[in-house]
């Protein structure tokens, strides 16, 4: 794919946006002991950066529970992602869902997901919203390795084909289910086999190479839209921390695979590819890590400096219209 | 278009409570083009294409019959048998500007698409800090008497009374049946409508033009003094039955439909129990953790003083429907069995 300069900036900007949000606000929620339940995608940046510089803001995307990438690629904020995190009243969904809810509608990003799978017929239908309303838009369904074996992704695969619906389907194999390989999981060699009983395409690529991503999801984005129905596109890739930033990986994984996937790092690589050609210099995009540094020590001053959420917001949002004594009686609460 | 209803209306007749539902569906689906529908059978033969989309079945109890040929192919969707992903797609369409109607062609079915109903659908909303509705109407079946035994009989509404974030209704009549489908549809928070199969061929009195009734309101069918009875959706006909009889001993018994199974009306039901002083709940479903319970509990909470008698419940019992007919007929509460608990209230 021919890619001008604004284009490849705007990859790496992402790229590295990914890696800080991850390297620094996951340390952060865990010193304000908020919560257990964060995974950083970190290693993983590619696939996101690819996949969602292929979309427009119109466009739908469900994500998962390791989902911080899917959202800053679909343009959320981080800032708000970080008070997000802090549970606080700024945060995306004002301090209610946490790490595993991220969403921004107003981006098309339908949710990351604590369940797994849970979040591919949602964008399976805001598929058939934009088929049934005209409205040109495609979606796309990010879940890993651990998703491809959810009843739920082999049903919504089959309904989006045969109603020829606008959806890419995306796993991000990261070679782990919690420890569970993804080789011991998997039936088949690969995930991106499957698609053969889904008669859609399936295809299978290097997950660290952002060029490669973005080829493989234009190419079904494009076909998504023309109407031609899903794909299914599966990115080998790998993730550098363990399931959540609790458990040590090297429990289920040796430090010599790690160290593998670690020389193949999707930023590293794009540094590698992009510098040689000349247009764009190390001094750029060294100046765009110190940014993105900077970025998140703003996101983090902003969250630290945010309100939390009120008492009374307990009750807030449970429903559009609900009797709101219904929400608490019988139950003493005091407020 | 109104949004109150009432059985003086001009245009009003006599229809069967499957007729008032397709009615309503079909007077949704002109009124708003967002309104879609979804499910096994909803056509049938997939809208047999080669013949000039039609309909082979309209729905296993024909309640959708036409639709798709007044409404085509891109708004009347067959599904494969894939409950989870349909439900969730409906959910997902419902989230992103369609008003989705999906149909779980038994209620038995449902822990198939669980997960969606209550981590998608009942969830996003609060979890996503109110960026969203989810105007998703899933219309489902439940009731037993019909030798379908243990998977296609039971009556869970129950536990969508536990949910936070999903409402549901329970219609005991064609009137209420079009009144509360049209409410649940135009709804911006996710509903569940439940159909007892015992009531499909029931005529009643429902005005042709489009009406919405309120979810979360019961209503008196019978007044009395001496005891209140609350039924839900067929059982408000055992309740009705059981107080002309009761009536003949001298027991004047007030009848309460209860219509919605979240929001509950409890004030209704306690306002009752605070003139009649005593109450029975006839439940369809099995009693354990019930919805029966719940409102005994409810009562006994908030107008204990005005009790002359202990709360009390007619269910199911706790175990699966039956299929032999000898067995099921003692599964479904009946009017035998409120009468005696009635009476045993009153010392009789």
């Amino acid at each position: 794919m021919e890619m001008d300069r604004d284009t490849l900036l705007k990859l790496y900007k992402t790229m590295i946006t990914i890696r800080n949000f991850e390297e620094r606000g996951i340390p952060e929620t865990g010193q304000r002991r908020m919560s257990a339940s964060v995974h950083s995608s970190a290693g993983q940046e590619a696939v996101a950066t690819g996949v969602c510089s292929q979309l427009t803001d119109e466009d739908y995307m469900g994500s998962t529970h390791r989902g911080h990438g899917h959202c800053i690629a679909k343009g959320v904020e981080p800032r708000v992602m970080m008070a997000e995190l802090f549970g606080r009243a700024t945060g995306s969904n004002k301090g209610k869902g946490g790490s595993m809810h991220i969403a921004d509608m107003s981006k098309g990003m339908l949710g990351t997901n604590g369940v797994v799978g849970a979040s591919i017929p949602l964008a399976v239908g805001a598929a058939l919203t934009s088929k049934v309303k005209k409205l040109g838009r495609v979606a796309v369904a990010f879940f890993g390795d651990g998703g491809a074996n959810q009843g739920i992704l082999h049903e919504s695969m089959n309904l989006a084909s045969i109603w020829k619906l606008p959806v890419v389907f995306v796993c991000e194999n990261n070679g782990y289910a919690m420890s569970t390989p993804a080789e011991y999981a998997l039936s088949t060699a690969q995930v991106s086999d499957r698609a053969a009983g889904y008669d859609m395409p399936g295809l299978h690529i290097d997950g660290m190479d952002v060029f490669a991503v973005c080829d493989a999801a234009g190419e079904a984005v494009a076909r998504a839209r023309a109407g031609d129905g899903p794909s299914l596109l599966e990115f080998e890739t790998y993730r550098y921390y363990g399931h959540t930033v609790f458990d040590d990986p090297l429990t289920y994984r040796s430090k010599e695979e790690e160290d593998h996937w670690r020389a193949r790092d999707p930023i590293q690589h794009f540094r590698n590819t992009v510098l040689p050609l000349g247009d764009i210099t190390a001094e750029e995009l060294d100046q765009m890590d110190q940014e993105a540094v900077d970025m998140m020590e703003e996101a983090v001053k902003f969250a630290d400096e945010s309100p939390l959420p009120e008492e009374i917001e307990l009750y807030d949002d449970v429903y559009v219209s609900y009797p709101a004594a219904e929400l608490k009686r019988g139950t003493n609460m005091g407020i | 278009m109104t949004t109150t209803a009432s059985l003086a209306t001009s245009g009003t007749r006599e229809i069967q409570f499957r007729e008032a539902v397709n009615e309503c569906l079909r007077q949704e689906m002109a009124l708003d083009d967002s309104v879609i529908i979804m499910g096994e059978e909803i056509a049938g033969g997939a809208g047999r294409e080669d013949q000039g989309v039609v309909d082979a079945w309209g729905g296993p109890f024909r309640t959708t019959v036409g639709l798709i040929q007044e409404f085509g192919r891109d708004r009347v969707l067959d599904t494969p048998l894939s409950e989870a992903a349909f439900i969730g797609a409906a959910i997902g369409a419902s989230s992103t500007g369609l008003r989705a109607v999906a149909e779980l062609m038994f209620i038995d079915f449902i822990g198939v698409c669980m997960d969606q109903l209550v981590n998608n659908a009942a969830k996003m909303r609060y979890m996503f800090g109110g960026q969203v509705k989810v105007p998703f109407t899933m219309m489902t079946r439940i009731g037993a008497g019909f030798g379908a035994a243990a998977q296609h009989s039971e009556s869970y509404y129950s536990i969508f009374s536990h949910f936070p974030g999903l409402k549901g209704v329970v219609p005991s009549d064609a009137y209420t049946a079009k009144g509360l489908l049209a409410a649940a549809i135009r709804d911006d928070d996710p509903v569940v409508f439940f159909e007892h199969k015992g009531l499909y061929g029931e005529k009643g009195p429902v005005p042709e033009e489009s009406y919405v009734l309120p979810i979360g309101k019961a209503r008196t069918v019978r007044a009395g003094t001496d005891i209140t009875l609350v039924g839900i959706s067929k059982m408000t006909w055992v309740c009705t039955a059981a107080a002309e009889e009761l009536a003949k001993s001298g027991i004047d018994a007030e009848v309460i439909d209860l219509l919605s199974v979240s929001p509950i009306d409890y004030d209704h039901v306690i306002d009752s129990v605070k003139r009649t002083h005593r109450l029975v709940v006839v439940d369809e479903d099995t009693p354990i953790c019930s919805l029966a319970g719940d409102i005994c509990s409810r009562v006994a909470e908030e107008a204990f003083d005005y009790l002359d008698a202990p709360p009390s419940r007619v269910t199911a019992p706790h175990t699966p429907v039956p299929y032999s007919r000898v067995l099921e007929n003692n599964y479904v509460p009946n009017e035998a069995r409120v009468i005696s608990t009635v009476e045993k209230l009153f010392n009789r």
